[in-house]
């Protein structure tokens, strides 16, 4: 019953979101505020219908109701609940809805977010919003229908694939998918923003929490997905330059352009039309990584030839909505006034430069993940694009790029003095020296490369302190004064500072991992192998039984100068329901550096063991953290809060435009 | 298929069948000789993994990936080059081995793409420079110049 529910209001949300397109946008034409006013009533309906449907999807999978195929698929009434909960959006047809989910939400924040968005900006961002809400409940009604039922219904569940049955799939997807998704709220804005053919600050400054809520969420999932597939492959790897993984990437690398202008924009009055460009890139890149993704296209032209209609369907939904993009752009773009002048040496200066190169590294990512596709549909010819590529091409864009952020930082609005920002840096460039200096005498050389990677993830640290610290103290001067003014700063300047600080930090741990050890040995019980500073001893061998899995499991002892510190368990996952085996990496954190071992095969009593000394390589990931906590910052600032979704009665009274009367 | 690796990397995507339960490259393959191992690693990770997505065989489970890890190390110890084992690799699979596409007519543009993005930016933040220049102001016409004299003359 709850699951024909759920499919009706689905359906029921379609119906809603042609209402919330139609009436509203015409009634933002005509001036007319009780047709506008259906817009953000009309967006929560949509929301509230869309979570029905997902919670029903949930129940059916919670109570492993086998009469649903989208159950029988992909869950099984042996296993544990988290995953039979995270199971949903580990299919395509629960994605999906989850995408969708997510997309509503933005809708509804919006919708009630009075006192952050002006009229009737809002009414033609929910209205593009709607727009696409529509296509993707189009899609999964008319493709991927996840309440389908089956009869007779079977007795057990097919399971889930083992390697989904991971706490990582509770994180990873949710997050990505808010990141993913969340720039198709900014699209929406850009969308408003060319139909009425008005962009200024106030726009920028509506917009800019909505950009740093995707971009930070989006950070948060590409680590976190990095994590998962590092602990969870087995074979120490944590990015692969593989097309679903550039897929996440093309977007974060726009969307992080787009910050930055937005924040030219909203002080500045310039890059306006640059900026719409890239919020329609944004979330074009977005989609066309869903559509990688989602119609198999990337992995095999078999998977794509077996579902020829999801494929078509999103390649419908993606060529409409970024032709439509691009074509209001063409349309609308000349007609938006340009902004403020600015000399080519100055914090603009620098953002143009930055937004120069990652726009390159974008079209980089892009060019070498559907290369190899176009040209074996030109030529025949088949071609791979793999790591070596992106390494030579994309890391020296990326270098350039950070390199130049701390003179970027230190440059003036307006007009900038490139002398004076070099000298307040320098303090910065000495701190990177001498720690690329200390990181040779240390480890007697190493790559010259990681070595530059060391200086360079210091020198970003060192300027986000800097950045802090030159803003809030001057020589003399107290330090409880220089204190109160540090605190004192607006939090966007302590983000900016803690993002770029973050952004080093992660430098840092790549770099690090020149320095990271490798043994494949095959061990008996008793024998030990060398990985980097410790001794690792096989304690012994031993079956166990997982609630839907059985497994072997082996006990190392880390040895360390003679005494033991630590011990550490990897396992090999036989999975019955899937006839499917996983390997379960064994990982000790000592201090941000890990030791990393992973099973293989056993012979003759002997076990193949692979162990990884690796070491700062958690800098990788709470770097991504620490960036990410700098968006936060940033999105905390006074100027920018979000909306609260219920303003109090004196707050509406204080604020005539959100009353559909003073609209008029 | 049968790489974990994409199973993982494709995360939430389609459900993906059967993995295998070895991983990558294993201690029996390692050869004695550190120095030909070594450059055996190097090779193998620059080789792709043909029935994986964009995995070099070093880090690949799937069976075709340890024929070809084996492959690798057979023709180093019967003497070969870096170079004639990757050719050999390339006259059997064809380009479509090498994870670094070799540069060719074909791949011109592929690894002229980041240089030629990178240029037509700049080149097009320059026009868009010179073309936002707001035009200098006119000169002043005789009378505004009388009047301005008038003024100066009037202060002094």
């Amino acid at each position: 019953m709850s699951v024909e529910v759920g499919h009706y209001a689905l359906a029921l949300a379609l119906a809603l979101a042609v209402i919330q397109v139609v009436l509203p946008f015409w009634g933002a034409r005509a001036r007319d505020a009780a047709l506008m006013s259906i817009g953000p009533a009309a967006a929560v309906a949509v929301f509230v219908c869309v979570l029905i449907a997902f919670a029903a999807l949930v129940k059916a999978h919670v109570t492993s109701d086998f009469s649903v195929v989208n159950v029988v698929e992909n869950s099984h009434s042996l296993k544990p609940l988290l995953y039979k909960v995270t199971g949903v959006w580990g299919n395509h047809e629960g994605s999906m809805l989850l995408w969708i989910l997510v997309l509503a939400l933005f809708g509804a924040l919006v919708a009630v977010s009075r006192r952050s968005v002006p009229e009737p900006l809002r009414t033609d961002t929910l209205a593009v919003q709607g727009v696409v809400t529509i296509a993707f409940l189009a899609f999964v009604l008319a493709t991927s229908d996840p309440f389908a039922r089956v009869f007779p219904a079977p007795a057990e569940g097919q399971d889930l694939n083992p390697i989904l049955q991971d706490i990582g799939l509770a994180i990873h997807p949710p997050l990505l998918y808010v990141g993913y998704v969340g720039y198709s709220i900014v699209f929406a804005f850009a969308a408003a923003a060319l139909i009425e053919g008005r962009i200024d600050a106030v726009w920028a400054r509506a917009v800019r929490p909505w950009s740093l809520v995707a971009w930070i969420f989006l950070t948060l999932g590409i680590a976190m997905g990095s994590y998962w597939a590092y602990y969870e492959l087995g074979w120490g790897g944590f990015w692969f330059w593989d097309p679903v993984e550039n897929a996440s990437l093309m977007p974060w690398l726009a969307g992080t352009a787009l910050m930055h202008s937005m924040l030219v924009m909203e002080k500045r009055d310039a890059l306006k039309v640059w900026t719409l460009l890239l919020a329609i890139l944004t979330f074009s890149l977005s989609l066309l990584g869903t559509f990688l993704v989602r119609s198999g296209v990337l992995t095999s032209v078999h998977t794509f030839a077996t579902d020829p209609g999801r494929g078509f369907f999103i390649l419908c939904i993606l060529v409409a909505f970024i032709g439509g993009g691009f074509a209001l752009f063409a349309w609308r773009a000349p007609v938006l006034k340009q902004g403020g002048l600015f000399a080519p040496v100055s914090r603009e200066g620098a953002l143009v430069l930055n937004n120069l190169l990652l726009a390159s590294a974008c079209a980089t990512v892009l060019i070498g993940t559907i290369y190899p596709l176009a040209l074996e549909a030109l030529t025949g010819d088949k071609i791979s694009v793999g790591a070596p590529f992106f390494e030579l091409t994309f890391l020296p864009l990326a270098l350039a790029l950070l390199l130049l952020v701390p003179f970027g930082q230190a440059l003036a609005w307006k007009r900038g003095n490139l002398l004076g920002a070099a000298q307040r840096v320098v303090a910065a460039l000495a701190i990177a020296v001498v720690g690329g200096a200390v990181t040779v005498a240390v480890t007697r050389g190493g790559p010259v490369l990681a070595v530059f990677g060391v200086g360079l993830g210091l020198f970003l640290v060192a300027a986000g302190v800097n950045e802090v610290v030159a803003r809030s103290w001057s020589r003399g001067m107290p330090l409880s004064n220089a204190l109160r003014r540090a605190f004192g700063l607006p939090r966007s300047a302590w983000g900016s500072a803690v993002a770029h600080a973050g952004v080093g930090v992660v430098v840092l741990g790549l770099a690090a991992q020149a320095w990271s050890v490798e043994t494949l040995v095959t061990l008996k019980p008793g024998e030990a192998a060398q990985a980097g500073p410790f001794t690792v001893v096989l304690e012994g061998a031993f079956p166990r039984t997982g609630p839907n899995f059985n497994e072997e499991a082996a006990r190392f002892r880390l040895i360390e100068g003679g005494a033991a510190v630590a011990s550490v368990e990897a396992s090999k996952r036989f999975y019955a329901a899937r006839a499917t085996t996983t390997t379960e990496a064994g990982i000790r954190t000592l201090g941000l550096s890990q030791v990393y071992v992973s099973l293989g095969d056993s012979r003759d009593g002997a076990l193949g063991v692979r162990i990884y000394w690796k070491p700062f390589v958690l800098l990788i990931w709470l770097g991504a953290v620490v960036m990410a906590l700098g968006g936060a910052l940033s999105l905390s600032d006074r100027r920018l809060r979000l909306g609260v979704p219920v303003p109090s009665r004196r707050a509406q009274a204080s604020l005539p435009t959100a009353t559909p009367a003073a609209a008029e | 298929m049968r790489c974990r690796r994409w199973g993982i990397a494709g995360v939430m995507l389609l459900a993906v069948t059967a993995s295998l339960p070895a991983v990558a490259l294993q201690p029996d393959e390692v050869l004695a000789d550190r120095q030909l191992e070594a450059r055996a690693r190097d090779i193998s990770a620059g080789l792709r993994c043909l029935v994986c997505q964009n995995q070099s065989i070093d880090d690949s489970d799937a069976p075709l990936a340890r024929d070809l890890r084996l492959l690798v190390r057979e023709r180093l110890q019967s003497g070969d080059s870096d170079r004639a084992v990757r050719d050999f690799v390339v006259s059997r699979y064809g380009d479509f081995v090498l994870l670094k596409p070799p540069f060719k007519l074909d791949t011109a543009i592929l690894w002229a793409s980041p240089l030629l993005v990178l240029l037509a930016g700049a080149v097009a933040i320059v026009i868009g420079r010179r073309t936002r220049r707001p035009p200098p102001p006119p000169d002043l016409s005789p009378a505004e110049q009388a009047k301005l004299d008038a003024i100066l003359n009037e202060e002094r």
